[in-house]
């Protein structure tokens, strides 16, 4: 069982590496670009547990360690292998 | 007074902090390790800059787990002084002992610079040598520096006084140009409600000697002993 989890900065947060390579892209003359927004992605693997147990997991962690409310959301999918 | 600083793998300035307070300063002061607990009676602590775990995930967001870490919680809750410096300003945002995160420098770039700040208020135990309004030129080098918390956050900072710094020009005023990383209202340090844990960006242990560039970071650990 994988879960992966997709941790972006707050809409509210400026974020500086988003705007850097929005304006690399418009340099590529990719015109049709509009924001980005850079996050981070991380597979986790799981062993023993049923989906509604790493749903619950998997939330957790996300809270306590893998993003920061005050600066990022995440959104997060279970997925058989 | 007896100082423990803390070392994570990564940390960088731990030895200054040590040589600042043992040295120059003559305090006795020891460095604890990040897998111990013991906090060897130490009456202050400092969380010194540095990479405290590469800065993997996020600055400060491992290091936070670390067995010292409880400790320092606990020694903060009981109102123990507590300096975070840089990275160790990061850690006490990570582990919620003070508010707000500290993200990427608005403008990319890692800054290397001695800067102005204004001391916002003395009520807090590494502030109360200082005067209010009174400048001091401390260094900083950071790539992730820029101060940020909601609204609400920022209120009830301004509400309850615990805005310790911000970078300000020549003239002591916090406008944009003098604010190197984009930090929300130019603030460059804060402090929880108590006053005993005190976070900044600038690095005071690197200006003590005038040596060194200067001698006004000594005033935030006088504070705590003078």
């Amino acid at each position: 069982m994988l879960a992966k989890v997709y941790v972006t900065p707050k809409k509210a947060i400026l974020d500086p590496q988003g705007k850097a390579i929005a304006l690399s892209l418009h340099a590529l003359a990719y015109t049709e670009v509009g924001e980005v927004r850079m996050g981070k992605y991380l597979e986790v693997q799981l062993t023993g547990l049923s989906h509604q147990q790493a749903e619950q997991r998997v939330e957790e962690m996300c809270q306590r360690l893998l993003a920061n409310s005050v600066i990022e959301d995440f959104r997060f999918e279970i997925v058989e292998e | 007074m007896k100082w423990g600083i803390v070392t994570f793998p990564g940390s960088n300035d731990d030895r200054d902090a040590w040589y600042c307070l043992e040295t120059v300063l003559g305090q006795e002061a020891v460095l604890l390790w990040h897998k111990d607990q013991d906090l060897q009676g130490v009456e202050a602590i400092v969380l010194p800059g540095g990479f405290s775990y590469g800065d993997y995930l996020r600055a400060g967001a491992l290091a936070r787990f670390s067995p010292i870490m409880h400790s320092v919680v606990d020694f903060a809750n009981a109102g123990g002084p507590v300096l975070g410096v840089c990275n160790g300003f990061q850690i006490l945002c990570e582990s919620g002992l003070l508010p707000g995160a500290l993200v990427r420098n608005r403008s990319l770039s890692f800054i290397c610079e001695w800067v102005s700040i204004r001391v916002e208020t003395t009520r807090t135990r590494f502030t109360s040598a200082c005067s209010a309004g009174e400048c001091l030129s401390i260094p900083i080098k950071h790539g992730e520096g820029c101060y940020v918390a909601d609204t609400d956050t920022v209120q009830s900072l301004t509400d309850n006084d615990q805005i310790v710094f911000r970078y300000v020009n020549e003239a002591g005023e916090a406008e944009r140009a003098a604010n190197p990383n984009g930090a929300l209202h130019n603030i460059a340090g804060v402090t929880n409600p108590n006053g005993n844990v005190v976070g900044l960006m600038p690095h005071p242990e690197h200006a003590v000697e005038a040596l060194l560039g200067g001698e006004d970071g000594r005033k935030l650990f006088t504070s705590v002993f003078a």
